[in-house]
């Protein structure tokens, strides 16, 4: 493929990428929701977060890794409590990192 | 400084863009020594960056261009990879209530799997600021195209990018927001119940559409378990 075919793929690309993002937006903003999708609604973001994070945290390098030499499911513990106690998922990532960088270097 | 300012609303989302970007980053980086890799040229790589913005899709069609793909599987894949962002779209959309017609596309063309993590929670805590939501989606966009230019400058990857940990800073950011929204019993239910399904789910071989799969059904035991408990205690 030349560049100016894959540039045209790029274009193709940004259109079925923005409209997903795009139509519900439009579709669903100006008017209120019928009680039951309101509800249902309400539940998504933890159900997408979760549903998002759990494989990478099972499987920081692509096979399930359940054990105790996951760095992640450790680094998790800190960034949680990080969370709860400052109100501040800015704060809760630093530390979160930090851990992570710290225990490659010590490990 | 009147909190309510234009300038306050913008440095507010850029300040909560910060963990984004730090995540953003190293994999934007990632990107662009593969992208030149794959022989697409430096513009075409920012191009990506910068209409697409949508970091699984971008390393998926790097692959297929690496491996001669038609243009038309491309873009496919490219919509089987990014549907996901119609429930997140439909999820905010309540919140972009009043927003000028412009303002919400803006928005929706900056919203990715991350700036629909911190705009949910803020939803959960209140109606969302058009300037300082698209503060922080400009911010975090920012960092994409700067992590992809630079990776198209270094060329190559370049020492050991893990000992920064900056890889787990996506991770951490929906560990955070996570633990920000879990207000109970119910929602932790559904936490639980959708990331085990979404591990079940891609290890069945649902490919990308596990995402999709353990959201839909998560939100439905949410509102489920939400009715009976209600019932129980009128």
């Amino acid at each position: 493929m030349d560049q100016t075919q894959i540039t045209l793929t790029i274009l193709g690309m940004a259109v079925v990428t923005f409209l997903p993002r795009l139509l519900p937006i439009k579709a669903l903003s100006a008017r209120s929701l019928p009680p039951v999708l309101a509800g249902w609604l309400k539940h998504m973001p933890i159900a997408v977060l979760a549903a998002m994070l759990v494989p990478t945290l099972l499987a920081p390098e692509g096979d399930l890794a359940v054990n105790l030499s996951n760095l992640y499911l450790w680094a998790s513990i800190p960034a949680w409590l990080v969370a709860r106690r400052t109100h501040s998922f800015v704060a809760a990532v630093l530390v979160g990192i930090a851990v992570v960088a710290i225990a490659r270097r010590l490990l | 400084m009147n909190p309510s300012s234009p300038r306050a609303a913008w440095r507010t989302g850029a300040l909560q863009a910060l963990p984004i970007a730090a995540g953003y980053l190293p994999i934007a980086f990632t990107y662009g020594v593969l992208a030149q890799g794959a022989g697409l040229s430096t513009l075409n790589t920012l191009l990506m960056s910068l209409l697409v913005y949508a970091g699984a899709s971008q390393f998926v069609a790097v692959g297929l261009l690496a491996s001669g793909a038609s243009p038309l599987s491309i873009v496919l894949s490219t919509l089987i990879v990014n549907l996901r962002h119609m429930l997140m779209s439909a999820t905010l959309a309540p919140a972009l209530k009043g927003w000028r017609w412009r303002q919400q596309g803006a928005f929706a063309f900056e919203l990715t799997d991350e700036t629909f993590a911190v705009h949910a929670m803020k939803v959960s805590t209140g109606a969302l600021n058009p300037a300082e939501s698209l503060a922080l989606n400009l911010s975090a966009q920012a960092a994409w195209i700067a992590g992809t230019a630079l990776g198209v400058l270094a060329g190559q990857v370049v020492g050991d990018l893990r000992a920064l940990g900056l890889d787990f800073a996506l991770p951490a950011l929906f560990i955070a927001l996570l633990a920000l929204q879990i207000k109970g019993g119910r929602q932790f239910a559904v936490a639980i119940f959708s990331g085990g399904l979404a591990v079940a789910l891609q290890r069945a071989g649902w490919g990308h559409w596990h995402v999709i799969g353990a959201a839909l059904a998560g939100a439905t035991l949410g509102s489920l378990l939400e009715r009976w408990t209600k019932r129980r205690s009128p």
